[in-house]
């Protein structure tokens, strides 16, 4: 048997790794686009993997886990989109070409298989509310190269935002794009849901990242609507390998690894099918 | 000539005196894919329960200055599953394994003690009778010196191997506490468990952790930790396992020194998965430029 295959989790090695800063650049109010150039870490990376990242000043003590918005194969360069909100980002977004930073990665589960062979003639909604976009470009990127038997699904990549926009560029490169603001400064007043029924827009499969609330409308969406929901969540983590039991969510079942009701996001998620959890 | 790293514990000879802190390193299962288990001293494996514990809600942890709150609430799987899983997965490595041992009562603890008195894979039981993050087991046990002796004779009366009490910080005078211990018959002792702590999100104007309050760790609690290794190294007989803070090798000889006889490392694990195994190479480069032949020869050499 296989490591990881009693409980579903797909079996990646992860690496530890000084990378090298390519690049930092400002993309909207407090978001940042973070380049760095890895060993391994690109070259193994699947959608919706996130990397764990260490400051560089030693008393601050736990890494921050950051999803992964794009990772080339070749070149190993490693995209890390992230928002400003406490003193480790607030570093991170000081960091400028040739400086280091050490990772852990790539870590956690990232979207199935299944999702990430499906088929033309079916639709998949790539949902992200604000920083939940960037693992969103990821796995556009990803579906849009499509499967050689199975072709290429309709991408539609459903945005939400407070105001100000990043990415969208990035997503319109691999499918359409619905936009949500708050204030309704562009595309539909309210929330990415409000988008979708404004207009009338149907998916076989729900891929989405973002705040709890958001994720738990889309639960509910999901179940009314009978879909398939993948839901990417967010904890706070300590070690970001499964040891520790900080970033636990509910799940509805027992679980096989905790034997409680409670899954590792870390290790078991951050992807989960949406009935799986509780939110 | 290569200086002498091992130590004994309870008659337990470790090949040398550094262990991970339990609940920083699973069962060592995750860890493996980044550090050689073969060179640790011992595996102390995260407290496990006779029956399984869901444990606290989340937000679990937070940082803090050189350090970080946890109130993870001492989930895990219970002792089935962890013998079953967790022991024989560390069966093929070359170490020694600590158990840490939690309840929510005396029989509680008894009852998990008794289940491992046939597993040959646990060579030491760790009790954890100081935990802050359950009401009832953890720390209510770990202030009383009554509450400890007593607790202390009971688990020693059903238990196989070895038995180390783990003891809190959160208490006027530590030494009371270790020598209840001792009476009570331990083999051993580890300090110290976090320390009771709190911080406040003052964005969303509440407690960072949904506990309220979370046990300290990390390097801002070590010099605490040396204080008290000292002082109970000066009231009781038995050996003292020292922890708290603790991330490179000039912490654990600090320990050493100051009368541990072996160390744990915890926190440091999160920041770097192979702070072991550099606090490892660390004390046996400090033997070699001191000239020093024996690891032992340092411990308590700071009275």
């Amino acid at each position: 048997m296989q490591a990881g295959q009693e409980t579903g989790i797909r079996a990646v090695q992860k690496f530890r790794e000084r990378a090298k800063v390519l690049q930092n650049t400002r993309i909207a109010g407090g978001i940042y686009d973070l380049r760095l150039k890895t060993e391994q870490i690109a070259a193994a990376a699947q959608p919706g993997q996130f990397v764990s990242v260490y400051s560089n000043d030693h008393s601050r003590l736990l890494p921050r886990p950051i999803s992964i918005c794009g990772a080339d194969p070749k070149s190993g360069e490693l995209r890390l989109v992230f928002r400003v909100s406490g003193r480790g980002t607030e570093e991170f977004s000081r960091l400028s070409a040739g400086d280091r930073v050490d990772l852990t990665g790539p870590l956690g589960n990232g979207f199935p298989e299944s999702v990430l062979k499906s088929q033309s003639g079916k639709t998949v909604f790539l949902i992200g509310g604000g920083i939940g976009i960037p693992p969103m470009v990821q796995l556009a990127r990803t579906l849009a190269a499509g499967d050689d038997e199975k072709g290429v699904p309709r991408l539609i990549s459903v945005l939400g935002f407070r105001d100000e926009l990043f990415l969208v560029d990035d997503l319109k490169a691999y499918s359409e794009v619905v936009i949500a603001t708050e204030d309704g400064s562009c595309g539909t007043k309210g929330n990415v849901l409000d988008a979708i029924r404004e207009r009338n827009l149907k998916a076989d499969v729900i891929c989405a990242c973002g705040p709890t609330p958001m994720l738990r409308a889309l639960r509910a969406y999901a179940q009314e609507t009978g879909t398939e929901c993948w839901l990417s969540l967010e904890e706070k983590m300590a070690c970001g390998i499964g040891a520790c039991l900080s970033c636990v969510c509910k799940s509805t079942d027992i679980d096989e690894h905790s034997k409680v009701r409670n899954k590792r996001v870390c290790t078991e998620g951050p992807v989960f099918n949406s009935t799986d959890i509780e939110l | 000539m290569q200086p002498d790293m091992s130590v004994e514990i309870a008659g337990v000879l470790l090949k040398n005196p550094v262990m991970t802190a339990s609940g920083t390193f699973g069962s060592g299962q995750e860890f493996s894919e980044f550090v050689d288990l073969n060179r640790l001293g011992a595996v102390v494996t995260k407290g496990v329960a006779s029956v399984p514990w869901p444990g606290n809600p989340t937000p679990r942890i937070c940082e803090t200055p050189s350090g970080m709150l946890n109130a993870i609430g001492l989930q895990n799987p219970g002792e089935e599953t962890f013998a079953k899983r967790d022991l024989r997965f560390l069966e093929q490595f070359d170490t020694k394994v600590v158990v840490n041992v939690c309840g929510h009562s005396t029989e509680e603890y008894v009852d998990c003690v008794r289940r491992l008195a046939d597993e040959k894979r646990a060579d030491l039981l760790e009790i954890n009778i100081s935990c802050p993050n359950v009401k009832e087991g953890g720390i209510s046990f770990g202030t009383n010196p009554r509450a400890v002796e007593q607790i202390t004779a009971a688990v020693k009366k059903a238990a196989r191997q070895p038995v180390i009490m783990k003891l809190s910080p959160n208490v006027t005078d530590i030494r009371e506490i270790a020598k209840a211990a001792e009476a009570g018959g331990a083999d051993a002792l580890s300090m110290i468990n976090t320390i009771t702590g709190m911080k406040i999100d003052v964005r969303r104007r509440t407690f960072a952790l949904a506990n309220r309050t979370g046990g300290l760790s990390g390097p801002a609690i070590h010099p605490v930790a040396v204080r008290m290794v000292w002082e109970c190294a000066q009231s009781v007989k038995i050996p003292i396992i020292g922890m708290g803070g603790i991330a490179d090798a000039e912490g654990a000889l600090e320990m050493i020194m100051a009368g541990a006889s072996a160390v744990s490392v915890g926190t440091a694990n999160f920041r770097d998965q192979t702070t072991v195994i550099r606090v490892i190479d660390g004390i046996r480069a400090y033997l070699e430029e001191n000239r020093i032949g024996s690891v032992r020869d340092l411990i308590g050499c700071v009275r």
